[in-house]
Formats: structure tokens, sequence, C-alpha cells
């Protein structure tokens, strides 16, 4: 006797219309729930860089609550103005000149004066004896050869020394435009709470003002330890020496290794090696470059790169070279490979014609590979360029002054650069400081969004004629 | 005749092909000596740190047993051990690639996978702005903004430096450069696997995790690995924003979730030590001198190590597709 098994139909392997619906139902339900959630980590990351360039602004710009040493209405109606309806720079030269000179002592207004002079025609401060001594002398003061200081120089002035404000307390943008009132309490109640710090004022005496601590003030005036005057120029013309000699030193050197890796090396040991070690270096930490400037560029070759080999140098090899090529060293392996792409990116066919008409090897070089590549290496080099603006730890090795108001004279000068600038205000613990650096980092941002806006234009504009 | 000029043709090609070419010789020497410039470096790098730091060791205070495993890092007292500057490191990188790993490779599956060129164009952009960011104004970020909000969050338990404010921002840091190598990972993978698993009846979800990811898991992998070795060599943030002194720590004594492991305290990194030991007139020659070039050889060897990890697992598990 056999057992009869129900035949089964390839049919019943499937399920039922119900069954299929509720899987399917299921899978898209699922599909549906991941696809959010790899939207809402993805918005995760969109969102971080909101929030960093939200905080960046918010910190820029904000009311301060400022204490002035004099009024400048006191000053204006000293003058018989209305102090309502006029302001500082209503004043005529002759009077601003008038209030400083009532207000500094005569050794600084000697030395103002002998930075740049008031006016043309007379001296406020020094004697005319005394005058021209000092322009007779070896080395005569800046003042001797110059023009005056203008109207607006001289309004800067008195705003700095006469009325000198001290800004006590700041507050954020936002705050500032929803909720004024706030930082007022806030500043009110500190007086209260904390009288010890605030002795030589009374509230009463507290102004609120708006300050945009990003303008261009901000970014023209030197180093300062008084945060209320307090600019990147300094920094800023670190930061673009450091740039021309990275650009000096990793474009040619970059580029040259990179044709010689793509159209000159054969596969050979050396060469291998080479290429490997490139991107080995590539992955190096800044922080180890900077550690190798600090050992090999400043202590070792202190003696070419303090300049005192070359005459008259800086006291230690803590320069902008050092520096410069320390920023190269480390660009060098980023310039190298993203320079081989580029080339690697031009057709054969050029190069087989260029070979196919006679010329020489380095000839079709020249005249058929590299005009080709050129705008991709440029793209690749502005991008490298850029990230050697914003590097800081290696710059923090190699010496980087922190409070530095002179500006860099040349290659030989001590100097601070943006990025550190802003490490440097970013340590400190007052307030105010923490807006400085917001505005220092804003400069910096701006600096380098161009940059990286000016590489992408290369990048749509070229590589339509490469296709 | 005409024979004889053939002849004559070919002599001079074969002369001209000889003729010493002294320029073209002079121009391929200095390109290869360009080329050479990048073993000065290595040569540079391996010396100073071996140079240096054999001084550190050789220094009356200082011995490798010590180095290696105690786990106290005070250079005033005298004691050496890197295992505080480790743990510092160790924490803000874990820290790190938990944030960095599950919104990278989200964002490299959404981008490549699922985004319309539209949406494509507006965020692969977003992506390489926060590459441009340099690292000091994370820092920056993370002091002003990601420590407070964590204060407010967890409450005073977390201290005015601590590594999760850290450990979070270098995430943030990171994310583009796990994104983007992934996605490059999974642009790799030829569209035929895709086509296939659709053409069975797979969704996309379906298609991406199981056919796309597995063939692209080794570039994933190898991208992980080198955004691992970035946090482990990034400076500025845990310098600005995990504190300047050592978690230094006691097996035995100390509570391991409640101190040792803890992420709401500072803890110093062995970058941090570098750049903080360095600023300021570091005069030559002294153990804390030494000392920095002794850690940068331990960081050098860490990073090197990851970075040859990332190549070996491209280079051992790479799917060849035609």
């Amino acid at each position: 006797m056999t057992t009869q098994t129900p035949q089964k139909s390839p049919l019943d392997y499937f399920p039922t219309e119900d069954e299929y619906q509720r899987l399917l139902d299921k899978r898209t339900r699922r599909g549906t729930a991941v696809r959010i959630t790899f939207l809402l980590m993805l918005a995760v990351a969109v969102v971080g860089l909101g929030i960093l360039l939200y905080t960046i602004i918010d910190d820029s710009f904000g009311i301060v609550a400022v204490v002035n040493e004099n009024e400048p209405e006191d000053i204006l109606a000293a003058y018989g103005y209305d102090p309502t309806v006029t302001v500082l720079s209503d004043l005529n030269k002759e009077q601003l000149v008038e209030v400083l000179a009532g207000s500094i002592s005569s050794g600084v207004g000697r030395r103002l004066e002998r930075e740049q002079r008031f006016f043309a025609d007379r001296l406020v401060f020094e004697s005319q004896a005394k005058w021209d001594e000092v322009c007779a002398s070896d080395e005569p003061p800046s003042g001797c050869g110059g023009g005056v200081r203008s109207k607006a120089d001289v309004v800067a002035l008195v705003e700095e020394r006469v009325i000198a404000p001290d800004i006590i307390d700041a507050s954020r943008l936002t705050a500032s435009i929803f909720n004024p009132q706030r930082f007022k309490d806030k500043v009110e109640a500190d007086f209260l709470t904390n009288p010890d710090r605030y002795e030589d004022y009374t509230f009463d005496q507290v102004r609120f003002q708006w300050r945009a601590w990003f303008s261009w003030k901000f970014i023209t005036s030197p180093a300062s330890d008084k945060p209320e005057i307090a600019g990147v120029r300094t920094a800023v013309l670190g930061s673009i020496w450091l740039v021309a000699i990275t650009v000096l030193f990793a474009v040619p050197v970059g580029v040259g290794a990179a044709i010689y890796l793509e159209e000159f090396a054969k596969p050979t040991r050396i060469n291998d090696f080479i290429q490997t070690n490139i991107n080995n270096l590539a992955g190096v930490p800044s922080i180890i470059y900077g550690m190798l400037g600090l050992a090999v560029l400043v202590r070792v070759l202190e003696p070419i790169t303090s300049g005192s080999l070359f005459g008259d140098g800086a006291p230690n090899g803590r320069t902008i070279l050092s520096a410069g090529l320390t920023l190269g060293l480390l660009t060098l392996p980023v310039v190298i490979i993203s320079s081989q792409e580029a080339i690697r990116a031009v057709p054969n066919s050029l190069r087989q014609a260029g070979m196919g008409l006679g010329a020489t090897k380095w000839q079709t070089v020249r005249s058929q590979v590299l005009p080709v590549a050129i705008p991709g290496i440029l793209t690749g080099t502005i991008l490298a360029v850029a990230r050697a603006i914003g590097e800081t730890a290696p710059l923090i090795l190699v010496g980087a002054a922190g409070f530095i108001t002179v500006s860099p004279s040349g290659p030989f000068s001590q100097f601070t650069a943006l990025p550190i600038q802003i490490f440097q205000w970013t340590s400190l613990p007052q307030e105010e400081w923490r807006h400085l650096a917001a505005a220092a980092s804003l400069v910096l941002l701006v600096l380098l969004l161009s940059l990286n806006a000016v590489a992408v234009l290369l990048r749509n504009r070229y590589s339509r004629r490469l296709t | 005749m005409s024979t004889e000029r053939g002849v004559h043709d070919a002599d001079m090609a074969r002369q001209l092909a000889r003729k010493p070419r002294r320029f073209e010789r002079l121009i391929v020497g200095s390109l290869f000596i360009a080329g050479a410039i990048s073993i000065a470096i290595t040569i540079g790098i391996l010396w100073e740190l071996g140079s240096e730091s054999l001084l550190f060791f050789l220094d009356d205070d200082v011995t490798l047993g010590k180095f290696f495993f105690s786990t106290e890092w005070s250079p005033q007292a005298g004691s050496f051990g890197i295992w505080p500057l480790i743990l510092g490191t160790m924490l803000i990188t874990v820290i790190a690639l938990l944030v960095a790993i599950p919104v990278g490779l989200s964002a490299a599956i959404y981008l490549s996978e699922y985004a319309s060129p539209r949406v494509r164009n507006f965020l692969k952009p977003v992506l390489e702005i926060l590459v441009g960011i340099p690292t000091v104004v994370f820092g920056f970020f993370a002091l002003t903004f990601m420590t407070p909000l964590l204060r407010s969050i967890f409450g005073s338990q977390v201290g005015f430096f601590n590594v999760l404010s850290a450990g979070i921002v270098v995430g943030l840091l990171i994310v583009p450069l796990v994104s983007s190598l992934a996605e490059d990972a999974m642009a790799a993978v030829p569209d035929s696997l895709r086509q296939a698993s659709y053409g069975l009846g797979a969704s996309r979800l379906e298609t991406s995790l199981r056919v796309v990811v597995p063939a692209a898991l080794s570039g994933i992998a190898a991208g992980v690995v080198v955004a691992m070795s970035r946090a482990v060599g990034e400076t500025m943030v845990v310098t600005l924003a995990s504190g300047a002194s050592p978690r230094n720590f006691s097996l035995a004594d100390d509570s391991l979730f409640g101190y040792i492991l803890s992420p709401f305290e500072g803890a110093q990194t062995m970058t941090g030590y570098i750049a903080i030991t360095a600023s300021g007139d570091i005069s030559y020659d002294t153990i804390d001198y030494n000392s920095i070039f002794a850690i940068g050889l331990t960081l050098f060897v860490i990073t090197l190590g990851l970075n040859s990890l990332s190549r070996r697992i491209v280079k051992r598990f790479r799917q060849e597709y035609e």
C-alpha cells in the first residue's frame, strides 16, 4: 500500500494574496524607516555644520556693556555742541587734537607725533628744535618723512585714548536681538553680587551699545592686549607670508615630483619606494611635521632660518621662514598626489601624438601634457594651500609667538598667524576674547571659503574642456 | 637614387635618437630630485623622532619599562608612563568613531544609493565645506558650544574640560572623511550587481545593505581606519576642549567607569601634551623637550600602523569587478 502524498503545486510555495500584501507592507515600512534614519544621520552632519557657523556668527556681533573713561557727550558739550545731534567727528581737527592733548601725557603725545605728525604747518607736542634734532639723527622716526594724520585717524585716537572704552561684558547676536533686557539685567546683577570686580565704576556709568567684533577695523588693527581695540592685521599678514613661502616651496617641488612619477619614472624599486613613501607621508599627523620643523628647521638649520648667515637676523630660528617651510613640507605630499591625478587624467593620445611628431619626452610633457593638466593641478594646489592656512598645530611647535603687535617685515621676522591668534584668544577665559576668537574665525573662514570657491570654479570651468 | 636617400634618412633618424640631450637629462634629473625630497622628509622625521627619543630614554628618570607599563604621566614628578596619554587619545578616538561611523556611513549610503542628483548636488558641497574648516575653529566650537550644551544636559558632573565634548567634535570633523571614502568604495561597485538585485525583486534597502555595502566593505573598512588615524593625530580640538592634565590612574584603586573611562572628565592626549609642552619657549635638551619626541614617535608608529592597515585591507579584500 502506498500512501498518497498530496501533490503540491508550485503555486502553494507562494504566499497567499493577503500574506503577500502583509510581507510587502512590512518590507516597505522597513525600507522607509531605514531611509529616514539615513536622512536623519545625514542631517546630523548638516546641522552640525550649521550650528558651527551659527556659533561663530552669533559670537561675532552683539551688544556690549562699556564703561568709558570720558563720555563723548561731555567732550561735545565742552565745545558748545548739542550732544544729542552731533557726534565726535563733527568737531574739527584742531578741536579734536586739543581734546587729545588735554587728556594724554606729553610723552605719549610726543610718541604719537613722531609716528606721524598732526599738522603739516605746526607741531603740537614737540618743540621745533627737538624735532629737527630727532629728524637729523641716523634713524629718524616715521613722522619726519610721512604726511599728516587724517581727521579720521585723529577721531580714532580720541576714541581710543580719551574716551578709552572698557568692555566689561558682551552678549551674543541672537540674545541681543531678541532679549537685550536680559543681558542688561545680568550686568546689573553682576554689579550687585561682584562689587570687587567693578570697584572703579557704578552701574550708572555702564553704556550698552552694539558692537561688530568682525569689521573692517578689526581686520586692519594690529593685535593688542586690550580687547576693545585688538585686531588681526598682524596675524593676517603673518598668514599671507606663510602661504607665500609654502606655495614657493611646495608647488614647484610637488608638481616636479608628480611629473617625474607620472611621466618619467620607470617601475624600478626606488621609484616604487618614492610613491609608497609619498602616500605614507600624506597620512602623517600635522603635529609630527611641526616636530620636524622644530628639530631640523628651527634648531639645526638655525643659521639659515634665523637669517644670521645672511647678515642681521632674528635671535633664533622661530621665524616665518621656518614656519613657511614646515607648512610646505606638510603640503607637499598632498600637492604631489593631486597633481599626479591631474596628469594621469590627460588622455594618452595626446602623448602619442606629440611623440609621433618627433618631439622628445620632455617636449611632449611641456607642450602637450602640462597645458591640459594645469587646471587640475591648480585646483588641487589651491585646496592644499587652503588646508595649510588653517593648520595650527605645526605652527605652535615651530614657535609662533602668541602676542606680537609688530607686522612681519620679511622671512626672518617673528610672526603670528590667524589660526594661532584664534587658538590664543580661545584659551583666554574672559568673555571678550571669545568674541574676538569668533570674529577671527570668521575672517579665516571667509578667506578659506573664497579660496575653495575659486578652486570649484576652476574645476567647473575647465572640466568641460577635458572631456 | 631613391634607395640611397632612404638610407640617408634612416641614418639621420638613428643619429637624432642617439643625440645626447643634456638639457633633457638635466630636467629629468631635477624632477627626480623633486621626487626624492619626499624621502629626505621621511628620513628627517625618523631621524629627529629617533634621536631625540633616544636622549629621552637615556635619561636617568626614564626607563623603557616604566614608559610602557606605568600609568602615571607627571613630568614634574619624574614619572613618565605613557598610558594616561594613550588613554586620553583612545577615549576621544572611540567617541569620535561612535559619532562618525553611523553618520558618515549613513551619509555615504544615502548619497550613493538614494539621493536624487539635486539632493546630491546640495549635500556634497556641505560635506566638502566641513572638510575645509580648520581644526582650531572646531576647537573653538567644542569649547563655546558643545561643552556648555553637554553641561546643560548632564549637569555639573561634566567638567569644563571633558573628553566627551572633544570626542563628539572630532567625530564631526572626520564624518566627511568616512563618508567620502565609503562613497567612493560604493561608487566602484558595478551597476550590474544592483540591477541583478533589483531584478530578483529586492527593495532599495535590501540592495544597498545586502549587496552594495558587502561588495564595498573593504573600501569602507579602509576608510574607517584612515578616519581613526586622523582622529588619533588630531591636535587642536583636544588641546582646547579636553584639558591639559593627563588622566593618571591606577587600575587597582580607581573605578573603571566612574573615573578611568569616564567621558565627563578631561584627559590630555598625546597630541595635546606635545602642543601644550611646545607652546611657549621650550628650552632644548631638557627632559620636557625630549619627551615630546618620544610621544611623537609613539604617535607616528600608531598612525603609520593604522594607515598601512587600511592599505592592506584594501589590497587583501578588494573584489575585482570587470
